[in-house]
C-alpha cells in the first residue's frame, strides 16, 4: 500500500465544499486541464508536499472540536484527490475510526479498485459534472465525459450521497439545451441531494500567469445573476434541490 | 442595612420574590430569586415606533453635524460634575428615557481634575478656548496629571518617552469601573446612602492608619456623590431617593446612575455593566399585570440605547491617534449561564441586539454576549444573524470566566471581565514586548533613538543572533520592565485616587472592593515570530555606525504564530506566562492582584510606528497585529488555524483578556443564510470550547470598505469591530482604515 500522499495546502476553514466547517486537503496532481481552473498550481504530480496517513490524520484532529460545533468533517479536493486514492482510502478509514464525516470532491474521472476502496469511507461525494456534451467536455478538460456518469453510477449502486456541481462559464456551458439535457438524466439517481451550479470566476487566473500559462478565458465575463437562476430553475425541475452561490 | 430594609419589603418590589436581596445589597440574588430564562428565538420582537424613528433622525442629523465638525460643541467654562448642568433634551416630548450629559446633546463636558493641559489643548485643537477664571481656578486646584508627574522617577518618564510602556492613564481618566448602576433602581438612593453612613460608622476604631483615614475620605465623598445624583435625577422631574417602581422607571433610574457616572468621569471606557436581564425583570412584572405592551418595551429600550449612543468624552486628536474614532466603551453584557445551570438569556438579550435592527448599526454600546456552550440554540443562532447582518457584536468566553467571577460579572472597556460591584481595575495600558525584544538586543537602548533607556549590559554582537543569548537577554529585560511597569502604575492609581477619584462609581460599589493592576502586552505575535525566525531559521543582524543593530535580514522560512503550529504557539504562551508570573513578584498600589491582557485597541497601528525593524522580518514603522492576532498574511492555512493558534494563550495568566479579532467576507462563511448562521456558531462553540477568551466577528466584503474609504457619506452607520470594540469606519485615520483592509481577511 502507498503510504504518503502530496499534499498541495490545506484550509481550515472551508464552508463551501460540503456541511459545516470542513478541513480542506488540497492533494496535488490533477490528468484534467480545465480551462477555468482555479487551481492550476494543483496539477503538476510532482510537487506539494509529502505527508504519511499519521501526519495528515494528526492536521485533521486538530479541528475535531469545530467539526462536531457545525457538523462539518474533512474534504478531499485538489487536484484530482482520486489520483491519489490508494493513500485517500486509508486516511478516509481513520477519519471514520474517528468519526469525522469524509467528502470527495472530484471530476469522478477515476474509478479503479483503490476509488472503490475510499468510496467505501467517503460520506458525500461532490462531483463536478464539467459538460454533458461529449465535444465540449473534451475541449474544456482534456478529458471525456463517459467516465464521470460512470462514476456516478457506480455511486448510485453504492448508495453513496452526491452533490452535483456544475460550472456555468459563459458561452462555454451555458447552453441551456445541454443543461436540461442533464437535468433529465440526474432525475435518475436517488443519491443526489443538492444540485450547485457554480458562477465562474477569474480569481485563479493569476495563478496561470504565475505558472507560465496561456489562460484561455481572459475575455470570458461572469454570469448574470439572471442566467444563473434560469439554470437553477432547470435543474431544480422533479423537486431536485438547488443552491446557487448569492 | 437600613431599619427600613431589613423590617419592611419595599412597596415598589410588589410581586417580587425575595431572597437575601431585601435584607443586604445583593442585585445578584435579585436577580437569581426573579429572572425569567428565555429559550424562544426572536418572533416576538418588535420593530421600532414612530416616536423613536423621529427622535433617532433627529439624533442622525446632530451625528452628521458632528461628523463634519469633529465636535458639535463644547463647554469651555464648568468643569462638568453631576449636577453642573440643568436638565437638557434632544426633543422633549419624544424622549421616553431622558438625560444628556451636558446641556445639549452631543455637546461634550470638560474634566480637568484628570489635567488641565489635556482640557486646554483638546479644546484648542477643535477651535475653543478655556475661560481664564477657569484656568486660574486650577493654578491652585492640582491634577492627577500634575501629582503623577510629580512622582515619576527619571526611569519611568524614559520609559514613557521612549514607547517602551505605553498609553498609559496620567494624563487623562483611567476608566475600566463599573458602578452597580442596577442598585439605584432597585434600592433607590436613600438606602445606598444609609449603608454607606453605616460602613462610615464601623470605620471610627481606636487607632486610624492612612487606609482607614483615606477610606473614611472615600465614603465620605461617595455620600455626597449619591446627594448630587439625587439632585440631577429631580432637575428631571425624577425622584430616585426610593425604588423603581415599573419598567420604564427602572431604565430611567439604572441610566440616571449611570448618567451621574459619565457627567463627573471621562475615564478611557465608561462601561455600563449587565444590565439587560436585570431590567427584563421589571419588563416580565410589567407585562405579566398587563402594564405594558412588547412595542412599549422594545421603545423604551431602543430609547436608552440611543442615549447610550450619545455618550460623548472630549479628546486631544493624539488621544485620538491611539483610540480611533471616538469610542467611550459603553460595554453591555448580555447573555451567559447561571452557576445553577440556567442560562441567563432573557427576552432583553434579544431585545438589546434588536436594537441594532431597529436604530441600525452603531459601534456603542458596545455590545458583548458572553457565550457559553450551552446558550440556549435560538439565542445562539440570532446572535450570529445579528453579527452576519450588523458585524457590531463581540463575543466573549462565559464558560472560562464564569469559574473565576461568577455569574454576574460584567466586562468593563473590551475584555476586562470584573464582578459587577464587587471588583474594580487599576487600568495600566500595556508594555511593548516587541520593543522590549529589540532593547534584550542592544544593551538596553533604545533601538530608534539609541538613547539608554534600560540598564546598560552587554548587547548581542554577533552577526547571526543564537536563540540561547537573546531569550537569556530578553529575560533579563522582562525582569527590569515588569519592576518598573507596575511601580509606575502605582503612581498613576495613588495619584488618580488622590486627585480624580470616581466618587460616584466607588458608591456603587462594595466597601471591600477587589482591585486589579490591569498590565498589557502589545506585540505579542511579533515577538513569538521573532524568537521562532531566531529559532528556526537564520537572522542575521544589520548594526549601524554605532553597533545599533536596527535591521535584520531572515533567510529561509520559519513557523509562524497563527498556523497552529506549536513549535512557534508555544513560544507565545511561554512569553504570557513568563511576563505574567515576573509582574506577579512586584509589589502594587492597593494590594492589587496584578493581571494581564493582550490587547492593543487601534494602537497597534501606533506602536508599529514608535518600533524598529523586528526579527521576525517586520520592517520599521510597520503595524502590529491588534491584540492577540497573528501578523498580518503570515497565517497560511485559514481561519480557524489562525484562531485555534490564539486559543492556546492561557487564559489563566491573561486574566485581564486575550483580543482576537477575525474578519471575513461573507461568502467565506458558507452559501445561504442557514449555513452561514449554522457555521458562525458553529465557529463560536469550536473556538470557545477551545478556550479561546474572546473574539471579534466582522463579516463585510472588503469593496464594501473601500467604497467607504471613498464615500464616506454613503456609510454613516458602516460599523466595524477592531480590538475590543467598534467604530464606524469612517471615522477611522485613513492610515487605521487601511490597515483594517490589509489584514488578513479570510476569503476562501
Amino acid at each position: 500500500m502507498k503510504s504518503t500522499g502530496r499534499v498541495h495546502s490545506f484550509e481550515t476553514m472551508g464552508t463551501v465544499d460540503g456541511p459545516g466547517i470542513r478541513f480542506v486537503v488540497f492533494m496535488q496532481g490533477c490528468p484534467l486541464r480545465c480551462q477555468y481552473c482555479h487551481n492550476p498550481d494543483t496539477w503538476d504530480t510532482s510537487q506539494g508536499k509529502e505527508y504519511s496517513v499519521n501526519e495528515i490524520m494528526a492536521e485533521i484532529k486538530k479541528y475535531k472540536t469545530y467539526m462536531e460545533s457545525s457538523g462539518g468533517g474533512v474534504t478531499f479536493t485538489g487536484g484530482e484527490p482520486l489520483l491519489q486514492a490508494e493513500f485517500l482510502s486509508q486516511v478516509a478509514k481513520a477519519c471514520k475510526d474517528e468519526n469525522i464525516h469524509v467528502a470527495v470532491d472530484t471530476s469522478g474521472f477515476i474509478l479503479n479498485d483503490y476509488v472503490k476502496e475510499l468510496f467505501k469511507y467517503t460520506d458525500l461525494v461532490l462531483l463536478d459534472i464539467k459538460s454533458y456534451d461529449k465535444d465540449v467536455y473534451h475541449s474544456l478538460t482534456g478529458a471525456r465525459l463517459e467516465p464521470t456518469l460512470k462514476t456516478l453510477d457506480y455511486l448510485k449502486e453504492q448508495d453513496i450521497k452526491v452533490w452535483v456541481r456544475y460550472v456555468v462559464v459563459p458561452e462555454l456551458t451555458d447552453d441551456l439545451d445541454t443543461i436540461k439535457a442533464l437535468s433529465n438524466h440526474l432525475d435518475k439517481y436517488p443519491n443526489i441531494s443538492k444540485i450547485e451550479p457554480l458562477a465562474f470566476h477569474k480569481m485563479g487566473e493569476y495563478k496561470w500567469k504565475e505558472l507560465g500559462l496561456t489562460y484561455s478565458l481572459e475575455d470570458t465575463k461572469e454570469p448574470s445573476g439572471e442566467l444563473m437562476e434560469k439554470v437553477q430553475e432547470i435543474f431544480a425541475t422533479n423537486g431536485k434541490n438547488v443552491i446557487i452561490n448569492t | 442595612m437600613s431599619q427600613d430594609l431589613k423590617n419592611n419589603l419595599k412597596q415598589e418590589w410588589y410581586d417580587f420574590v425575595p431572597g437575601s436581596w431585601t435584607t443586604e445589597i445583593n442585585v445578584r440574588d435579585f436577580i437569581q430569586h426573579n429572572y425569567t430564562p428565555y429559550e424562544g428565538d426572536e418572533s416576538f420582537l418588535e420593530g421600532p415606533t414612530d416616536r423613536t424613528k423621529e427622535l433617532w433622525n433627529e439624533v442622525l442629523e446632530l451625528m452628521k453635524i458632528e461628523n463634519e465638525k469633529g465636535i458639535i460643541g463644547a463647554e469651555t467654562r464648568k468643569p462638568s460634575t453631576i449636577t453642573t448642568f440643568g436638565p437638557g433634551y434632544i426633543d422633549k416630548d419624544k424622549e421616553v428615557i431622558v438625560g444628556i450629559q451636558t446641556d445639549e446633546p452631543l455637546k461634550r463636558g470638560i474634566m480637568p481634575n484628570g489635567g488641565i493641559r489635556v482640557v486646554r489643548k483638546a479644546l484648542e485643537s477643535y477651535g475653543y478656548k478655556l475661560d481664564e477664571h477657569t484656568e486660574e481656578v486650577y493654578k491652585n486646584r492640582k491634577t492627577h496629571n500634575q501629582g503623577v508627574f510629580d512622582a515619576y522617577t527619571t526611569d519611568m518618564r524614559k520609559a514613557r518617552s521612549s514607547g517602551i510602556i505605553t498609553g498609559l492613564p496620567d494624563a487623562y481618566g483611567r476608566g475600566r469601573i463599573i458602578g452597580d448602576y442596577r442598585r439605584v433602581a432597585l434600592y433607590g438612593v436613600d438606602a445606598l446612602i444609609e449603608e454607606r453612613q453605616e460602613q462610615k460608622k464601623l470605620l471610627e476604631i481606636s487607632v486610624l492608619q492612612s487606609p482607614d483615614i483615606r477610606l473614611r475620605e472615600e465614603i465620605s465623598e461617595q455620600i455626597s456623590s449619591l446627594e448630587e445624583l439625587k439632585e440631577m435625577a429631580a432637575s428631571y422631574g425624577c425622584d430616585i431617593s426610593k425604588p423603581a417602581k415599573n419598567s420604564v422607571e427602572a431604565v430611567q433610574w439604572t441610566y440616571f446612575a449611570y448618567l451621574g457616572a459619565i457627567k463627573e468621569q471621562d475615564g478611557a471606557a465608561m462601561s455600563l455593566g449587565r444590565v439587560s436581564t436585570f431590567l427584563d425583570i421589571y419588563f416580565e412584572r410589567d407585562l405579566k399585570n398587563g402594564l405594558i405592551t412588547e412595542e412599549e418595551i422594545q421603545e423604551i429600550m431602543d430609547q436608552f440605547v440611543m442615549k447610550l449612543r450619545m455618550v460623548r468624552f472630549l479628546r486631544t486628536p493624539e488621544y485620538n491617534d491611539l483610540f480611533s474614532g471616538d469610542p467611550t466603551w459603553v460595554t453591555e453584557s448580555i447573555g451567559g449561564m447561571g452557576l445553577d445551570g440556567r442560562t441567563l438569556v432573557t427576552k432583553s438579550s434579544f431585545r438589546i441586539l434588536h436594537t441594532l435592527h431597529n436604530l441600525g448599526p452603531a459601534p456603542e454600546p458596545n455590545l458583548t454576549v458572553l457565550w457559553s456552550n450551552n446558550l440556549p440554540k435560538a439565542f445562539k443562532d440570532y446572535c450570529a444573524k445579528v453579527s452576519i447582518t450588523t458585524s457590531a457584536i463581540q463575543y466573549e468566553n462565559d464558560d472560562i470566566m464564569r469559574d473565576l467571577y461568577g455569574d454576574d460579572y460584567g466586562i468593563a472597556c473590551c475584555v476586562s471581565a470584573m464582578r459587577i460591584g464587587k471588583q474594580m481595575q487599576f487600568f495600566g495600558a500595556r508594555a511593548n514586548l516587541a520593543k522590549a525584544l529589540l532593547y534584550a538586543i542592544n544593551g538596553g537602548r533604545d533601538e530608534k533613538t539609541g538613547v539608554q533607556v534600560a540598564p546598560m549590559f552587554a548587547p548581542i554582537t554577533s552577526e547571526y543572533l543564537d536563540y540561547d543569548e537573546v531569550v537569556q537577554k530578553f529575560d533579563q529585560i522582562l525582569d527590569w520592565l515588569s519592576e518598573l511597569y507596575i511601580n509606575t502604575l502605582n503612581v498613576i492609581h495613588y495619584m488618580h485616587d488622590k486627585y480624580n477619584y470616581e466618587k460616584l462609581q466607588m458608591a456603587l460599589h462594595d466597601i471591600d472592593v477587589h482591585r486589579t493592576e490591569a498590565c498589557g502586552i502589545a506585540g505579542l505575535s511579533v515577538v513569538a515570530d521573532s524568537l521562532s525566525a531566531i529559532k528556526h531559521s537564520k537572522v542575521k543582524v544589520v548594526r549601524d555606525e554605532n553597533g545599533l543593530a536596527v535591521d535584520y535580514e531572515v533567510e529561509g522560512e520559519y513557523p509562524a504564530f497563527g498556523n497552529n503550529d506549536d513549535r512557534v504557539d508555544k513560544m507565545a504562551v511561554e512569553i504570557v506566562e513568563n511576563f505574567m508570573n515576573k509582574l506577579r513578584k512586584v509589589k502594587t498600589y492597593r494590594n492589587a492582584q496584578p493581571t494581564l491582557s493582550i490587547l492593543t485597541i487601534t494602537s497597534n497601528v501606533v506602536y508599529g510606528k514608535k518600533t524598529g525593524s523586528t526579527p521576525d522580518g517586520r520592517k520599521g514603522g510597520e503595524p502590529f497585529a491588534p491584540g492577540a492576532n497573528p501578523m498580518h498574511g503570515r497565517d497560511k492555512n485559514g481561519a480557524i488555524a489562525s484562531m485555534s493558534s490564539v486559543a492556546k494563550l492561557p487564559y489563566r495568566h491573561a486574566e485581564d483578556g486575550i483580543s482576537y479579532t477575525f474578519s471575513i467576507v461573507p461568502k467565506a462563511l458558507g452559501k445561504t443564510t442557514d449555513e452561514r448562521v449554522n457555521n458562525l456558531v458553529g465557529l463560536l462553540d469550536g473556538y470557545f470550547k477551545e478556550t479561546g477568551h474572546h473574539i471579534n466577528v466582522n463579516v463585510f466584503d472588503k469593496e464594501t470598505l473601500l467604497d467607504a474609504m471613498d464615500h464616506p457619506e454613503k456609510y454613516p452607520q458602516l460599523t466595524i469591530r477592531v480590538s475590543g470594540y467598534a467604530v464606524n469606519f469612517i471615522k477611522l485615520t485613513r492610515e487605521q482604515q487601511l490597515d483594517v483592509i490589509h489584514r488578513t481577511f479570510h476569503e476562501r
